[in-house]
């Protein structure tokens, strides 16, 4: 009798199927949200979804393939100009344009990978922030597009969502959950798949990787443009909610990359799970904190510096770490077979 | 039996240090090759040079009748070789079990529910299945030589390469690492190992290098090698069965 045939093989443990289904349960409950939260909650709940987005995408960059990227506002703010172009010029429905504009992003970011992939470490993290501030640049020179002042979102693009203002602001929110849940079953299954053994294998020791038969650089490839891609998708549907947008905001570090950073490295840099914590410890922070004004940002410094300190590897390292608890199922199990009649 | 692996005039150097001169031999189908050599002589840059992780200055290396001189490590790797690295390059996040699965989906290349059975053979073979389930950066130093071992022939490859895999062990440890290693070879595996503990390696090899300075200084048969002058000169009171 060989091994094969004494131990079994299993994916999805107790913890995952518990977080599986607590997870659609907190999905339907968040799906009947505009029947019982009101206009400022879905507000802030829209935009809790599209940071942990953002997050997801940004951990899937850094955490697993390495790549320290502090331009990722780059594809959020060519994201949010494609939605305006293509509605006011091509007259493309809004979720239309914002599906395109996924596409043009991966598309965008297959040049971009072979221009900043010849950079590494500190250089490639200022290589991108370049990238970003051209393309901010670029977007400021558009005079069809406001220029440097900025553009609104014509109220017929707008109201084609929906009519009225409730069943509007209904859908946009509808639109937030659908793309946060369609980033996170992505990311899910990416890392669960071949592709996602070589690229978790690249996170731990890329030395190790490549002598295994990864081809680390197409594996990095891939991660960069679905990345792009889906930034891109995620930047649309900011500027949707917006409903304005300018050069500054489009491309602004401070709120596409920094406060993702922040969210990613608090919650547990290199996991799934790690981006749910941050993204729930960053809106409380910024929820209590939201009287203090500039004050704010020095307490998120403060409270960044605080858990790097005590615990580098984020939050939810510390959880793992103590616990060995996994909420996906990514991994593999093995257990003996039950003997049967022996 | 037919050659699978060659090298022809293989060079490196890092300035004015020479970590490989010229190095030309090859090594048979099935063959077990054991190299010596002081700290620094080159032995692991040339198990670098051969898998692919570093690139060579000049020279040539055919493996199984290709010249695979400008190939990356990840396509050596899948046309066959695999090594084990003298400092355990795990993937600590992740289990025993999924370490092996790397090796068996991408360098083995196999579909999810072979490359679950190939793991499976293979932690049971190198005495690792007690601990499928535990991380890889929890394990212990001989468990992580084991591992190195085991994702090296989840791999499934033609020509093993193992770097310093008894070093650092207890006596008992290395007697069952030396045992594993021999059943590998007797089922007709090519084998190249670095090794100081010289006694491991002619438990199993057939044939000895010996490397100073990048240079090949001796090579035959491990009683002859380990009994010439040069190889006494540069092991100057080191007993030959230390």
């Amino acid at each position: 009798m060989s091994a094969r045939d004494n131990y079994r093989v299993f994916r999805a443990t107790r913890a995952s199927r518990v977080a599986a289904v607590l997870g659609l349960a907190v999905l339907v409950l968040l799906f009947a949200a505009p029947w019982w939260a009101g206009r400022a909650e879905l507000r802030l709940l829209g935009e809790i979804f599209l940071y942990l987005s953002l997050a997801m995408l940004w951990n899937l960059l850094a955490g697993y393939a390495g790549f320290v990227s502090v331009g990722q506002q780059a594809y959020v703010g060519l994201g949010g100009y494609l939605l305006f172009a293509l509605t006011i010029f091509l007259g493309l429905h809004p979720v239309a344009a914002i599906a395109a504009a996924g596409l043009a992003g991966a598309l965008v970011a297959m040049p971009v990978a072979l221009l900043i992939f010849r950079l590494r470490g500190a250089y490639f993290a200022i290589g991108t922030w370049v990238i970003a501030e051209v393309f901010r640049l670029g977007f400021a020179q558009l005079g069809a597009l406001g220029g440097g002042s900025g553009i609104s979102l014509p109220v017929d693009a707008a109201r084609s969502l929906a009519e009225g203002r409730d069943a509007r602001e209904a859908v946009s929110y509808w639109l937030t959950l659908g793309v946060a849940t369609a980033v996170i079953t992505i990311a899910c299954l990416f890392l669960r798949s071949r592709r996602g053994l070589a690229l978790t294998a690249i996170r731990d020791n890329e030395l190790a990787a490549g002598s295994l038969g990864i081809d680390i650089w197409r594996t990095k490839f891939l991660v960069y443009v679905i990345v792009g891609g889906l930034t891109t998708l995620v930047g649309a549907l900011i500027f949707l909610q917006k409903l304005r947008i300018s050069p500054e905001a489009a491309f602004s570090v401070n709120d596409w990359t920094a406060f993702v950073i922040f969210i990613v490295v608090i919650g547990g840099i290199g996991s799934l799970e790690g981006p749910f914590v941050g993204t729930i410890v960053y809106f409380l922070l910024r929820e209590m904190l939201a009287d203090l004004g500039a004050a704010y940002l020095i307490v998120l410094g403060a409270v960044a510096i605080a858990v790097m300190l005590v615990a580098p590897k984020g939050l939810w390292g510390l959880v793992r770490d103590s616990t060995g608890l996994r909420l996906f199922p990514l991994g593999y199990r093995t257990e003996p077979k039950e003997k049967k009649g022996a | 039996m037919g050659e699978i692996l060659s090298l022809a005039s293989v060079t490196k150097s890092f300035g004015a240090v020479t970590v490989a001169d010229a190095l030309t031999y090859s090594l048979a189908e099935g063959e077990a090759l054991g190299v010596i050599g002081p700290n620094g002589a080159g032995k692991t840059s040339m198990f670098n040079l051969i898998t692919g992780t570093l690139p060579l200055d000049a020279g040539r290396i055919t493996f199984l009748g290709h010249d695979v001189t400008r190939q990356n490590a990840a396509q050596r790797c899948r046309a066959g070789m695999a090594r084990s690295f003298q400092v355990p390059q795990s993937f600590g996040g992740l289990t025993v079990f999924e370490n092996a699965m790397i090796a068996a989906t991408q360098g083995a290349n196999l579909p999810g529910q072979e490359a679950e059975a190939l793991c499976l053979d293979v932690l049971e073979q190198t005495k690792l299945m007690s601990k499928a389930n535990v991380l890889a950066s929890r394990l212990a130093l001989l468990d992580r030589k084991r591992l190195e071992l085991t994702r090296a022939l989840c791999a499934r490859p033609k020509l093993l390469l193992l770097d310093e895999i008894a070093g650092g062990l207890t006596d008992e440890e290395c007697r069952s690492l030396i045992e594993m290693i021999r059943a590998i070879h007797v089922s007709g595996m090519s084998i190249i190992w670095i090794e100081h503990v010289v006694h491991a390696l002619t438990a199993v090899v057939g044939r000895l290098i010996v490397l100073d300075f990048g240079k090949m200084i001796a090579e035959g048969n491990p009683k002859a090698v380990m009994e010439s002058r040069e190889v006494k000169e540069i092991y100057l009171g080191i007993e030959t069965d230390a």
